[in-house]
Protein backbone atom coordinates (compact mmCIF):
# COMPACT_ATOMS: atom_id res chain seq x y z
CA UNK A 1 0.00 0.00 0.00
CA UNK A 2 1.52 3.34 -1.10
CA UNK A 3 -0.90 5.00 1.41
CA UNK A 4 0.94 3.53 4.25
CA UNK A 5 3.80 4.95 4.31
CA UNK A 6 2.75 8.56 3.52
CA UNK A 7 3.69 10.48 6.37
CA UNK A 8 1.31 12.86 9.04
CA UNK A 9 2.72 15.68 10.72
CA UNK A 10 4.27 14.21 14.38
CA UNK A 11 1.72 14.09 17.05
CA UNK A 12 5.06 15.47 19.14
CA UNK A 13 7.54 17.49 17.70
CA UNK A 14 11.33 16.22 18.22
CA UNK A 15 11.99 18.62 20.62
CA UNK A 16 9.10 17.49 23.22
CA UNK A 17 10.51 13.98 22.07
CA UNK A 18 13.75 13.92 23.10
CA UNK A 19 13.31 15.93 26.70
CA UNK A 20 10.15 13.66 27.37
CA UNK A 21 12.44 10.66 27.66
CA UNK A 22 15.62 12.71 29.12
CA UNK A 23 12.98 13.37 31.71
CA UNK A 24 11.65 9.51 32.31
CA UNK A 25 15.68 8.33 32.51
CA UNK A 26 16.31 11.57 34.49
CA UNK A 27 13.43 11.31 36.84
CA UNK A 28 13.60 7.61 37.23
CA UNK A 29 17.38 8.48 38.31
CA UNK A 30 16.49 10.96 40.89
CA UNK A 31 13.32 9.06 42.41
CA UNK A 32 15.74 6.07 42.85
CA UNK A 33 18.79 7.90 44.56
CA UNK A 34 15.72 10.28 46.69
CA UNK A 35 14.09 6.77 47.82
CA UNK A 36 17.99 5.50 48.87
CA UNK A 37 18.60 8.84 50.66
CA UNK A 38 15.14 8.76 52.12
CA UNK A 39 15.94 5.30 53.63
CA UNK A 40 18.72 6.52 55.85
CA UNK A 41 15.87 8.40 57.69
CA UNK A 42 12.42 7.51 56.91
CA UNK A 43 11.08 9.88 59.40
CA UNK A 44 9.62 13.95 58.28
CA UNK A 45 9.20 16.99 60.52
CA UNK A 46 8.06 20.40 60.46
CA UNK A 47 10.17 23.50 61.01
CA UNK A 48 13.81 23.89 61.59
CA UNK A 49 15.00 20.94 62.98
CA UNK A 50 14.07 17.19 63.69
CA UNK A 51 15.73 14.43 64.67
CA UNK A 52 15.11 10.49 66.05
CA UNK A 53 15.09 12.74 70.05
CA UNK A 54 11.64 14.83 67.94
CA UNK A 55 8.50 13.51 67.46
CA UNK A 56 8.08 13.39 63.88
CA UNK A 57 5.36 15.04 61.80
CA UNK A 58 4.82 11.41 60.15
CA UNK A 59 7.28 8.37 59.74
CA UNK A 60 7.49 5.95 56.85
CA UNK A 61 7.21 2.36 58.26
CA UNK A 62 10.27 0.64 56.45
CA UNK A 63 13.53 -0.19 57.77
CA UNK A 64 16.27 2.10 57.44
CA UNK A 65 20.08 2.11 56.41
CA UNK A 66 21.43 3.75 59.99
CA UNK A 67 21.23 1.94 63.01
CA UNK A 68 20.47 4.96 65.13
CA UNK A 69 17.04 5.79 63.30
CA UNK A 70 14.14 3.27 65.50
CA UNK A 71 12.13 1.94 62.79
CA UNK A 72 10.80 -1.46 64.57
CA UNK A 73 12.79 -3.34 62.30
CA UNK A 74 15.89 -5.81 63.72
CA UNK A 75 18.07 -4.95 61.07
CA UNK A 76 19.67 -1.98 59.20
CA UNK A 77 19.69 -1.55 55.63
CA UNK A 78 23.36 -1.02 53.61
CA UNK A 79 24.40 2.62 53.48
CA UNK A 80 23.71 4.07 49.59
CA UNK A 81 23.79 7.58 50.36
CA UNK A 82 27.31 8.32 48.90
CA UNK A 83 26.29 7.19 45.29
CA UNK A 84 22.71 8.17 46.10
CA UNK A 85 23.67 11.71 46.90
CA UNK A 86 25.75 12.15 43.84
CA UNK A 87 23.42 10.83 41.20
CA UNK A 88 20.88 12.65 42.82
CA UNK A 89 22.04 16.26 42.02
CA UNK A 90 23.81 15.40 38.75
CA UNK A 91 20.44 13.85 37.38
CA UNK A 92 18.79 16.96 38.78
CA UNK A 93 21.29 19.54 36.98
CA UNK A 94 20.80 17.55 33.72
CA UNK A 95 16.81 17.86 34.35
CA UNK A 96 17.69 21.60 34.77
CA UNK A 97 18.74 21.53 31.36
CA UNK A 98 16.68 19.39 29.75
CA UNK A 99 13.43 21.61 31.25
CA UNK A 100 15.50 24.92 29.91
CA UNK A 101 15.87 23.11 26.39
CA UNK A 102 12.15 22.33 26.27
CA UNK A 103 11.01 25.05 28.15
CA UNK A 104 12.53 27.67 25.51
CA UNK A 105 11.61 25.63 22.69
CA UNK A 106 8.30 25.58 23.98
CA UNK A 107 7.90 29.07 24.29
CA UNK A 108 9.13 30.42 20.67
CA UNK A 109 7.30 27.11 18.68
CA UNK A 110 4.32 27.96 20.18
CA UNK A 111 3.92 24.45 22.16
CA UNK A 112 2.66 25.78 25.68
CA UNK A 113 0.26 28.15 23.51
CA UNK A 114 -1.23 26.14 21.27
CA UNK A 115 -0.64 22.79 23.19
CA UNK A 116 -0.93 23.25 26.90
CA UNK A 117 -2.52 26.57 27.61
CA UNK A 118 -6.62 25.65 28.22
CA UNK A 119 -8.90 26.75 25.37
CA UNK A 120 -11.02 29.35 26.46
CA UNK A 121 -14.69 27.24 25.81
CA UNK A 122 -12.96 24.63 27.75
CA UNK A 123 -12.90 26.72 30.77
CA UNK A 124 -16.66 26.73 31.57
CA UNK A 125 -17.45 24.88 34.09
CA UNK A 126 -19.56 22.90 32.28
CA UNK A 127 -17.24 21.66 29.85
CA UNK A 128 -14.81 21.31 32.79
CA UNK A 129 -17.60 18.74 35.10
CA UNK A 130 -18.75 16.68 31.47
CA UNK A 131 -14.56 16.41 30.85
CA UNK A 132 -14.10 15.25 34.29
CA UNK A 133 -17.05 12.75 34.56
CA UNK A 134 -16.11 11.36 31.29
CA UNK A 135 -12.62 10.51 32.52
CA UNK A 136 -14.44 8.76 35.76
CA UNK A 137 -15.76 6.99 33.57
CA UNK A 138 -12.84 6.01 31.81
CA UNK A 139 -14.76 7.18 28.55
CA UNK A 140 -12.87 10.87 27.68
CA UNK A 141 -13.72 11.58 24.27
CA UNK A 142 -10.85 11.18 21.59
CA UNK A 143 -9.54 14.33 20.59
CA UNK A 144 -6.48 14.99 18.47
CA UNK A 145 -5.08 17.71 20.79
CA UNK A 146 -5.05 17.57 24.88
CA UNK A 147 -8.24 17.84 26.52
CA UNK A 148 -8.89 20.34 29.58
CA UNK A 149 -7.62 17.68 32.49
CA UNK A 150 -4.41 16.50 30.83
CA UNK A 151 -3.75 20.39 29.61
CA UNK A 152 -4.17 20.98 33.53
CA UNK A 153 -2.02 18.19 34.35
CA UNK A 154 0.77 19.16 32.15
CA UNK A 155 0.93 22.89 32.89
CA UNK A 156 1.19 21.62 36.76
CA UNK A 157 3.68 19.69 36.08
CA UNK A 158 5.76 21.74 34.74
CA UNK A 159 5.00 25.31 35.98
CA UNK A 160 3.85 24.33 39.03
CA UNK A 161 5.73 20.88 40.68
CA UNK A 162 8.94 20.76 38.92
CA UNK A 163 9.78 24.24 40.31
CA UNK A 164 8.80 23.02 43.81
CA UNK A 165 10.81 20.45 43.63
CA UNK A 166 14.18 22.44 42.44
CA UNK A 167 12.96 25.37 45.51
CA UNK A 168 12.47 22.60 48.05
CA UNK A 169 15.71 20.93 47.52
CA UNK A 170 17.76 24.21 47.00
CA UNK A 171 16.06 25.09 50.58
CA UNK A 172 17.49 22.32 52.21
CA UNK A 173 21.41 23.34 51.08
CA UNK A 174 23.36 25.27 54.35
CA UNK A 175 25.46 26.86 51.78
CA UNK A 176 22.91 27.84 49.06
CA UNK A 177 20.20 29.07 52.33
CA UNK A 178 23.73 31.17 53.44
CA UNK A 179 22.87 33.28 50.12
CA UNK A 180 19.12 33.07 50.25
CA UNK A 181 18.06 32.79 53.31
CA UNK A 182 14.29 33.63 52.29
CA UNK A 183 14.07 30.36 50.45
CA UNK A 184 13.69 28.39 53.50
CA UNK A 185 12.18 30.89 55.85
CA UNK A 186 9.06 30.78 53.84
CA UNK A 187 8.78 27.26 53.87
CA UNK A 188 8.65 27.65 57.35
CA UNK A 189 12.06 25.72 58.25
CA UNK A 190 14.88 23.38 57.00
CA UNK A 191 12.75 20.21 57.72
CA UNK A 192 10.04 21.47 56.50
CA UNK A 193 11.63 22.01 52.89
CA UNK A 194 12.62 18.81 53.23
CA UNK A 195 8.78 17.28 53.98
CA UNK A 196 7.55 19.42 50.88
CA UNK A 197 10.16 17.84 48.99
CA UNK A 198 8.81 14.57 50.15
CA UNK A 199 5.11 15.59 49.10
CA UNK A 200 5.77 17.08 45.61
CA UNK A 201 7.90 13.67 44.64
CA UNK A 202 4.36 11.73 46.24
CA UNK A 203 2.55 14.41 43.40
CA UNK A 204 5.01 13.22 40.78
CA UNK A 205 4.83 9.34 41.54
CA UNK A 206 0.89 9.68 41.33
CA UNK A 207 0.97 11.83 38.32
CA UNK A 208 3.53 9.19 36.59
CA UNK A 209 0.91 6.40 37.18
CA UNK A 210 -2.33 7.51 36.19
CA UNK A 211 -0.05 9.19 32.87
CA UNK A 212 0.81 5.10 32.23
CA UNK A 213 -2.72 3.96 33.08
CA UNK A 214 -4.26 6.93 30.09
CA UNK A 215 -1.66 6.28 27.90
CA UNK A 216 -2.17 1.94 28.05
CA UNK A 217 -6.01 2.51 27.78
CA UNK A 218 -5.77 4.72 25.01
CA UNK A 219 -3.50 2.82 23.03
CA UNK A 220 -0.24 1.90 24.42
CA UNK A 221 1.82 1.16 20.91
CA UNK A 222 0.60 3.89 19.18
CA UNK A 223 1.14 6.62 21.99
CA UNK A 224 4.82 4.96 22.63
CA UNK A 225 5.38 5.07 18.74
CA UNK A 226 4.15 8.89 18.38
CA UNK A 227 6.55 9.66 21.78
CA UNK A 228 9.53 8.02 20.36
CA UNK A 229 9.49 7.41 16.31
CA UNK A 230 7.04 10.67 16.06
CA UNK A 231 5.80 10.77 12.47
CA UNK A 232 2.58 8.28 12.40
CA UNK A 233 2.23 6.44 9.13
CA UNK A 234 -1.48 5.39 7.94
CA UNK A 235 -0.51 1.96 8.30
CA UNK A 236 0.70 2.53 12.14
CA UNK A 237 -2.87 4.65 12.85
CA UNK A 238 -4.71 1.44 11.83
CA UNK A 239 -2.84 -0.87 13.78
CA UNK B 1 26.47 17.94 -0.77
CA UNK B 2 23.26 15.62 -0.24
CA UNK B 3 21.17 16.21 2.68
CA UNK B 4 22.43 14.23 5.36
CA UNK B 5 25.69 14.63 4.64
CA UNK B 6 25.75 18.08 5.52
CA UNK B 7 23.41 16.96 8.24
CA UNK B 8 26.87 14.68 9.59
CA UNK B 9 28.93 17.28 8.76
CA UNK B 10 26.79 20.13 10.87
CA UNK B 11 26.85 17.00 13.28
CA UNK B 12 30.49 16.30 13.87
CA UNK B 13 31.06 20.12 13.49
CA UNK B 14 28.72 20.71 16.60
CA UNK B 15 30.25 18.16 18.30
CA UNK B 16 33.90 19.19 18.60
CA UNK B 17 32.66 22.67 18.88
CA UNK B 18 31.05 21.21 21.82
CA UNK B 19 33.71 19.32 23.26
CA UNK B 20 36.30 22.19 22.86
CA UNK B 21 34.21 24.24 24.78
CA UNK B 22 34.35 21.90 27.57
CA UNK B 23 37.72 21.69 27.86
CA UNK B 24 38.28 25.49 27.96
CA UNK B 25 35.07 25.74 30.37
CA UNK B 26 36.87 22.97 32.74
CA UNK B 27 40.45 25.10 32.21
CA UNK B 28 38.59 28.60 33.29
CA UNK B 29 36.79 26.55 36.19
CA UNK B 30 40.04 25.37 37.18
CA UNK B 31 41.87 28.54 37.18
CA UNK B 32 39.22 30.82 39.22
CA UNK B 33 38.93 27.74 41.87
CA UNK B 34 35.67 26.18 40.50
CA UNK B 35 36.78 22.98 40.15
CA UNK B 36 36.32 20.05 42.84
CA UNK B 37 38.44 17.61 43.73
CA UNK B 38 35.85 15.01 42.76
CA UNK B 39 35.45 16.68 39.09
CA UNK B 40 36.51 14.04 37.45
CA UNK B 41 34.62 10.19 37.48
CA UNK B 42 31.14 9.31 36.32
CA UNK B 43 29.50 12.07 38.84
CA UNK B 44 32.25 14.38 37.77
CA UNK B 45 29.95 16.94 35.96
CA UNK B 46 27.62 17.09 38.11
CA UNK B 47 29.85 18.16 41.14
CA UNK B 48 32.08 20.55 39.43
CA UNK B 49 28.24 22.45 38.58
CA UNK B 50 27.49 22.30 41.90
CA UNK B 51 30.72 23.25 43.53
CA UNK B 52 31.14 25.90 41.06
CA UNK B 53 27.96 27.60 41.14
CA UNK B 54 27.98 27.55 45.15
CA UNK B 55 31.17 28.96 44.89
CA UNK B 56 30.41 31.91 42.45
CA UNK B 57 26.72 32.74 44.40
CA UNK B 58 27.86 32.17 47.98
CA UNK B 59 31.81 32.51 48.28
CA UNK B 60 31.15 35.18 51.00
CA UNK B 61 27.41 34.36 52.29
CA UNK B 62 26.95 33.75 56.17
CA UNK B 63 25.22 30.27 57.26
CA UNK B 64 22.18 31.37 58.93
CA UNK B 65 22.28 32.25 62.57
CA UNK B 66 19.31 31.39 64.75
CA UNK B 67 17.54 32.79 68.24
CA UNK B 68 18.47 31.35 71.71
CA UNK B 69 14.75 29.99 71.96
CA UNK B 70 15.24 27.89 68.46
CA UNK B 71 17.97 25.47 70.17
CA UNK B 72 17.28 22.26 69.82
CA UNK B 73 16.18 20.99 73.76
CA UNK B 74 17.69 17.42 73.01
CA UNK B 75 20.71 17.54 70.66
CA UNK B 76 21.25 14.39 68.58
CA UNK B 77 24.26 12.58 69.46
CA UNK B 78 25.23 10.35 66.20
CA UNK B 79 27.91 7.61 66.31
CA UNK B 80 29.31 5.38 68.81
CA UNK B 81 30.95 6.71 72.09
CA UNK B 82 34.56 6.66 70.75
CA UNK B 83 36.60 4.47 73.15
CA UNK B 84 40.12 3.94 72.14
CA UNK B 85 42.70 4.19 74.93
CA UNK B 86 44.54 7.09 73.96
CA UNK B 87 41.91 8.76 73.67
CA UNK B 88 40.06 7.68 76.96
CA UNK B 89 43.16 8.77 79.13
CA UNK B 90 42.99 12.22 77.24
CA UNK B 91 39.80 12.43 78.70
CA UNK B 92 40.84 11.16 82.67
CA UNK B 93 42.97 13.91 82.22
CA UNK B 94 40.61 16.36 81.57
CA UNK B 95 41.96 17.04 77.88
CA UNK B 96 44.92 18.97 79.89
CA UNK B 97 47.13 17.20 77.31
CA UNK B 98 45.09 17.43 73.99
CA UNK B 99 47.37 18.88 71.21
CA UNK B 100 46.67 20.47 68.03
CA UNK B 101 49.42 20.53 65.26
CA UNK B 102 49.47 22.33 62.08
CA UNK B 103 51.70 21.57 59.62
CA UNK B 104 52.09 21.59 55.85
CA UNK B 105 52.01 24.89 53.38
CA UNK B 106 52.74 27.14 56.41
CA UNK B 107 55.71 29.81 57.36
CA UNK B 108 55.49 28.48 61.04
CA UNK B 109 54.46 25.10 61.74
CA UNK B 110 53.00 24.92 65.12
CA UNK B 111 51.15 23.03 67.85
CA UNK B 112 48.82 24.36 70.59
CA UNK B 113 47.52 23.30 73.47
CA UNK B 114 43.60 23.43 74.58
CA UNK B 115 44.47 26.51 76.84
CA UNK B 116 46.10 27.99 74.31
CA UNK B 117 43.28 27.39 71.76
CA UNK B 118 40.90 29.25 74.80
CA UNK B 119 43.13 31.92 74.79
CA UNK B 120 42.37 33.20 71.62
CA UNK B 121 39.41 35.43 70.45
CA UNK B 122 36.72 33.78 70.75
CA UNK B 123 33.44 33.14 68.23
CA UNK B 124 30.17 32.28 69.64
CA UNK B 125 27.39 31.21 66.90
CA UNK B 126 23.85 29.97 66.99
CA UNK B 127 23.59 27.73 63.84
CA UNK B 128 22.44 24.04 62.47
CA UNK B 129 23.92 21.39 62.11
CA UNK B 130 22.18 19.44 59.52
CA UNK B 131 23.25 15.87 58.65
CA UNK B 132 22.97 14.76 54.95
CA UNK B 133 20.66 11.62 56.17
CA UNK B 134 17.51 14.17 56.73
CA UNK B 135 18.05 15.11 60.40
CA UNK B 136 19.42 18.33 61.96
CA UNK B 137 19.43 20.04 65.24
CA UNK B 138 20.43 23.88 66.40
CA UNK B 139 22.89 24.62 68.56
CA UNK B 140 25.31 27.33 70.58
CA UNK B 141 28.89 26.56 69.09
CA UNK B 142 31.77 28.54 70.53
CA UNK B 143 35.51 28.24 69.57
CA UNK B 144 38.00 29.96 67.46
CA UNK B 145 38.01 30.84 64.09
CA UNK B 146 39.45 28.62 61.73
CA UNK B 147 41.25 31.54 59.82
CA UNK B 148 42.70 33.04 63.38
CA UNK B 149 44.60 29.74 63.94
CA UNK B 150 45.71 29.63 59.94
CA UNK B 151 46.84 33.57 60.31
CA UNK B 152 48.86 32.54 63.21
CA UNK B 153 51.15 30.04 61.53
CA UNK B 154 51.04 31.72 58.41
CA UNK B 155 49.57 29.91 54.92
CA UNK B 156 51.61 30.29 51.94
CA UNK B 157 50.24 31.89 48.69
CA UNK B 158 49.88 28.41 46.77
CA UNK B 159 47.68 26.55 49.68
CA UNK B 160 44.38 25.81 48.25
CA UNK B 161 42.81 23.44 51.10
CA UNK B 162 43.60 22.46 54.32
CA UNK B 163 43.20 18.71 55.71
CA UNK B 164 41.58 18.21 59.06
CA UNK B 165 42.14 15.05 60.94
CA UNK B 166 40.34 13.41 63.53
CA UNK B 167 42.12 11.32 66.51
CA UNK B 168 39.52 8.82 65.43
CA UNK B 169 41.35 6.40 62.53
CA UNK B 170 39.95 6.87 59.31
CA UNK B 171 38.17 10.54 60.13
CA UNK B 172 39.91 12.76 57.58
CA UNK B 173 38.48 15.60 55.62
CA UNK B 174 39.20 18.38 53.76
CA UNK B 175 37.89 22.31 52.68
CA UNK B 176 38.54 24.77 50.81
CA UNK B 177 40.41 28.21 51.63
CA UNK B 178 37.11 29.82 50.97
CA UNK B 179 35.63 27.91 53.72
CA UNK B 180 38.66 28.10 55.88
CA UNK B 181 39.22 31.36 56.28
CA UNK B 182 35.16 32.12 56.23
CA UNK B 183 34.42 33.58 59.40
CA UNK B 184 32.15 31.00 60.99
CA UNK B 185 34.36 27.93 60.36
CA UNK B 186 35.50 27.10 63.49
CA UNK B 187 37.39 25.25 65.87
CA UNK B 188 34.73 24.36 67.88
CA UNK B 189 35.52 23.99 72.29
CA UNK B 190 32.21 24.71 73.36
CA UNK B 191 28.54 23.96 73.00
CA UNK B 192 25.46 25.30 74.47
CA UNK B 193 27.18 27.15 77.13
CA UNK B 194 29.21 24.36 78.40
CA UNK B 195 32.94 22.45 76.76
CA UNK B 196 31.85 20.29 74.32
CA UNK B 197 30.73 16.82 75.33
CA UNK B 198 32.47 14.33 74.11
CA UNK B 199 29.71 12.42 71.93
CA UNK B 200 29.41 15.85 70.18
CA UNK B 201 33.31 15.67 69.27
CA UNK B 202 35.04 17.24 72.38
CA UNK B 203 37.78 18.07 73.50
CA UNK B 204 37.83 19.73 69.86
CA UNK B 205 35.50 19.54 67.09
CA UNK B 206 35.82 21.13 63.30
CA UNK B 207 32.18 23.03 62.71
CA UNK B 208 31.81 24.12 58.62
CA UNK B 209 28.14 25.32 59.40
CA UNK B 210 27.73 26.41 55.71
CA UNK B 211 27.92 22.50 54.38
CA UNK B 212 26.24 19.39 56.17
CA UNK B 213 27.37 17.52 59.22
CA UNK B 214 30.21 15.34 57.82
CA UNK B 215 32.56 18.11 57.48
CA UNK B 216 32.27 18.67 60.97
CA UNK B 217 35.00 16.49 62.03
CA UNK B 218 34.85 15.41 65.63
CA UNK B 219 38.40 14.87 67.94
CA UNK B 220 40.37 17.44 65.61
CA UNK B 221 44.34 16.98 66.77
CA UNK B 222 46.24 17.48 63.10
CA UNK B 223 46.01 20.24 60.40
CA UNK B 224 47.36 20.00 57.24
CA UNK B 225 47.79 22.75 54.60
CA UNK B 226 47.80 21.75 51.14
CA UNK B 227 47.97 22.32 47.57
CA UNK B 228 45.56 19.44 46.71
CA UNK B 229 43.39 17.49 49.09
CA UNK B 230 44.36 13.91 47.35
CA UNK B 231 41.40 11.42 49.20
CA UNK B 232 41.26 13.08 52.04
CA UNK B 233 37.63 13.07 52.60
CA UNK B 234 35.07 10.22 53.60
CA UNK B 235 36.03 6.86 52.30
CA UNK B 236 35.53 8.80 48.66
CA UNK B 237 32.09 7.45 48.12
CA UNK B 238 30.96 11.12 49.41
CA UNK B 239 30.80 13.83 47.60
CA UNK B 240 34.01 16.21 48.99
CA UNK B 241 31.20 19.72 48.45
CA UNK B 242 28.86 19.30 51.38
CA UNK B 243 26.92 22.49 50.82
CA UNK B 244 24.17 20.92 49.32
Amino acid sequence: MASSVQAEPPRHSLVVRVAHWLTTLLFLALLISGVEIVISHPRFYWGETGNVNVTPLFSIPIPASRAAVPTGYAYVLKDQNGWSRYLHFQAGWFLVFTGLLYGLASLFNGHFRNHLLPVRKDLAWRALSRSLREHLGFQPSATSSYNLLQRLAYLGVVFLIFPLMIWTGLAMSPSFTSAFPATVTMLGGQQSARTFHFFCTVILVIFVLVHVLMVYLSGFRSRVRAMTLGPKTIETENV
Amino acid sequence: MNHSRRKLLNAGLGTVAGLSGLAIASKLADRYGLLPPDSRGVYGPGETLTYASQRLLTRHSMAREFSRDQISIKPFVNGLAFTSDDYKLHEREAFANWKLSIDGLVARPATFSMAELKSFPSRSQITHLACEEGWSYIAEWAGVPLGFVLDRVGILPQAKYIIYASLQKGWEDSIDMSDALHPQTMLTYSMNGADLPTGHGGPLRMRVPRQLGYKSVKYIHRITVTDRPEKAWPGGSYAWFAGI
